[in-house]
């Protein structure tokens, strides 16, 4: 059963009509962890707002629980849960008041779905009376997450939730994410960090508006076309620069502390041959491995692809 | 309604988590209250002033007695002559000099034409024109008292009674004013800034993204304003009876309907501006400017409407305070009905209703 179904959506603001949405279709399944990756602007956030019927979009038809998002907004409303990117609860009402309000606003109480964000709210109870103003950032998100799903939404939609929150509360986080799917809620998580991707059962890479990509991570990172070697050496800078310069590398970016390349025509000799080359050119400690791409591989090479 | 009455208690916690919120709340009222009534009033008191007195006699003794009786005068030099009065003058620290010329008593008694110059500083036409009044008033009055019991051929006695304000109180005037000019910025500004907030924060997002009716967020927020409103009405009211002798000669009740149809008229007004604008900043200054200027130009207490161009008399009519300051007077100085200022009442109220109609209107379901 498909839960949210989205058709052509477009979405333009300010006087150069630019499209913040452009021509997006996407479907997702009950039940399923559903995640849009793109870096800041490309559109994830006014995608969100209109399946969320806060926006319009100029055109294009999308359904949330099989309600129509112009028409049926109201219903919609009733029936999903949001979690804005920006932290949009009360800072100056304490964590459980900030919890009531949320529970009351959609008639119900906490008691009656303690059961779904318990294991959340546990982490978070010590500092009830405490104004959410004050929570620590990972904090925060808890808050914003128990009181988007109090509840008990079909739908879930979460805007960059981890963005600004530190590792480890990422790590949690993403750990709740897998708890909320077993509970059967369908959710949309958007994230410009593309090492969350894996989180997600199935991605959309997203660039400019448009979708690049959709498709399980597996998939994606199987469909990458070339194989991709990690290289380092003792001069990471200049090795930079001398693989940049070197004519039938196709693509060379930086990792942390690899180079990712990929070659243009390639036989077995090809990295023997690079490595020769570069101890000719002065590196020493040379190290060139073969590696499976990451989504932030595939995303930089759709993202080429698309731009030319 | 559970959810209803959750919201308002949210706002309450709003209010009184925010000391900057509740400092201008009941901090605003008692300041300008107490700067109006006591400090910016338009009667002159103890203006300091020196006589030049060349009679000596008992008429100009007598006179001089009664000018130093009176508080708005307050003699700094009796004996002064002419030539000095200039000096004094420009040293500035005086406002007024009344010069006796000699034989002033002989000229009054014999001839019954006796002069007193008196010489205003008209640097300030205002003040010398009250002034120069207040002594005039003093010498007719001493004349009046000569020729009292002599029956001068064919004399007319202008008989002038103050009425409502028989001491002429400047207090009576700006009481009202004050009231007026309170309840509408306090009102249009905590109401547009509250929701404004919302918006800026976020919370606006989550909230439309839920059951509860959009218009709901909007009442809500204006019922904590409306008590706090009449909790300020209240501490004005008693400020100003207990410590400037206000009276409140009509009902109680009625002020109060009154004063809850401004409030209701600047909630909503509050609210238009609100639907109008994103940022907090602009929300607080569209009310302060819009409001302020406004509300003290063309209410009537500050200046009086009667003397301005048809033009901006015109423009007076659409500034609610104006009919609240006419209702407010003649309830609490008057001492009226209902059925003496049912127009202005009336007027109050469709004003409310059209505000409320264009911002439920403009009122947005979405975020653009």
């Amino acid at each position: 059963m498909v839960d949210v179904q989205v058709t052509n959506i477009s979405k333009s603001y300010g006087q150069e009509r630019q499209n913040a949405v452009d021509q997006v279709s996407f479907s997702v399944s009950k039940g399923e962890l559903f995640g849009l990756i793109g870096p800041d602007g490309c559109g994830k956030t006014s995608l969100f707002r209109i399946l969320t019927t806060l926006l319009l979009p100029d055109s294009g038809t999308a359904s949330v629980n099989g309600f129509d998002i112009v028409k049926d907004f109201r219903e919609i409303r009733r029936r999903v849960g949001y979690m804005p990117g920006k932290f949009s609860l009360y800072p100056d009402l304490t964590v459980e008041e900030n919890l009531h309000f949320f529970a009351t606003l959609f008639d119900t109480t906490i008691k009656a779905n303690y059961d779904l964000i318990k294991d959340i709210y546990v982490q978070i109870a010590p500092f009830k009376d405490r104004r959410a103003g004050k929570l620590s950032g990972g904090m925060k998100q808890k808050l914003a997450l128990c009181c988007a799903l109090i509840h008990r939404p079909t739908v879930l939609f979460l805007d960059e939730p981890t963005t600004g929150v530190d590792t480890v509360s990422r790590k949690e986080f993403w750990e709740m994410l897998k708890l909320l799917k077993g509970e059967g809620i369908t959710i949309l998580v958007s994230t410009p960090y593309m090492d969350e991707a894996t989180l997600c059962e199935r991605i959309a890479l997203i660039q400019k508006g448009t979708i690049m990509s959709i498709d399980t991570p597996d998939q994606i990172i199987h469909q990458f076309p070339k194989k991709i070697y990690a290289v380092m050496a003792r001069n990471m800078g200049a090795l930079l620069a001398d693989l940049r310069s070197i004519q039938h590398i196709s693509s060379c970016n930086a990792f942390g502390q690899y180079h990712h390349i990929t070659f243009q025509d390639e036989d077995v000799r090809t990295p023997r041959k690079l490595i020769e080359e570069l101890e000719y050119r002065g590196h020493v400690d040379m190290e060139i491995t073969l590696i499976d791409p990451t989504i932030e591989d595939c995303f930089i090479n759709l993202m080429d692809r698309h731009g030319n | 309604m559970n959810q209803f009455l959750l919201f308002v208690r949210k706002e309450f916690y709003h209010v009184f988590r925010d000391p900057k919120t509740l400092l201008l709340l009941f901090g605003m009222p008692i300041a300008q209250i107490i700067l109006f009534g006591f400090a910016l009033t338009n009667e002159i008191k103890n203006s300091t002033i020196v006589i030049a007195d060349y009679a000596n006699d008992i008429a100009s003794h007598q006179i001089i007695e009664k000018l130093a009786a009176s508080n708005n005068f307050e003699i700094q030099n009796q004996n002064l002559s002419h030539v000095e009065i200039e000096g004094a003058f420009k040293k500035g620290d005086i406002k007024l000099a009344i010069v006796f010329p000699a034989n002033f008593n002989n000229d009054l008694l014999h001839t019954n034409n006796a002069q007193v110059q008196i010489i205003a500083d008209a640097s300030d036409p205002n003040t010398a024109n009250t002034l120069t009044n207040y002594a005039s008033t003093i010498i007719k009055d001493y004349q009046r008292e000569l020729t009292g019991n002599i029956m001068a051929p064919l004399q007319i006695n202008t008989n002038v009674r103050m009425i409502y304000n028989p001491e002429l109180k400047g207090v009576f005037n700006f009481v009202p004013g004050v009231m007026a000019l309170v309840l509408l910025l306090v009102c249009v500004l905590m109401t547009s800034v509250s929701i404004v907030r919302e918006k800026e924060s976020g919370t606006m997002e989550v909230l439309l993204v839920s059951p509860f009716n959009p218009i709901l967020v909007i009442i809500s927020k204006a019922v904590p304003y409306f008590f706090l409103s009449i909790i300020n009405l209240t501490v004005i009211l008693v400020l100003s009876t207990t410590l400037m002798g206000m009276p409140i000669n009509g009902s109680i009740g009625l002020l109060y309907f009154e004063s809850s149809l401004l409030i209701l008229c600047a909630l909503s007004l509050g609210l238009l501006i609100s639907n109008s604008t994103d940022s907090q900043q602009a929300a607080m200054l569209i009310s302060l400017m819009g409001m302020l200027l406004p509300v003290m130009m063309f209410t009537g207490f500050m200046f009086p409407l009667e003397n301005m161009p048809t033009g901006l008399q015109l423009f007076a009519n659409i500034v609610p305070s104006k009919w609240y300051y006419i209702a407010v007077k003649s309830i609490m100085i008057k001492g009226l009905g209902l059925s003496e200022i049912w127009r202005e009442t009336l007027i109050l109220a469709g004003m409310t209703a059209v505000l409320l109609t264009i911002s439920n209107r403009k009122f947005k379901i979405r975020l653009s």
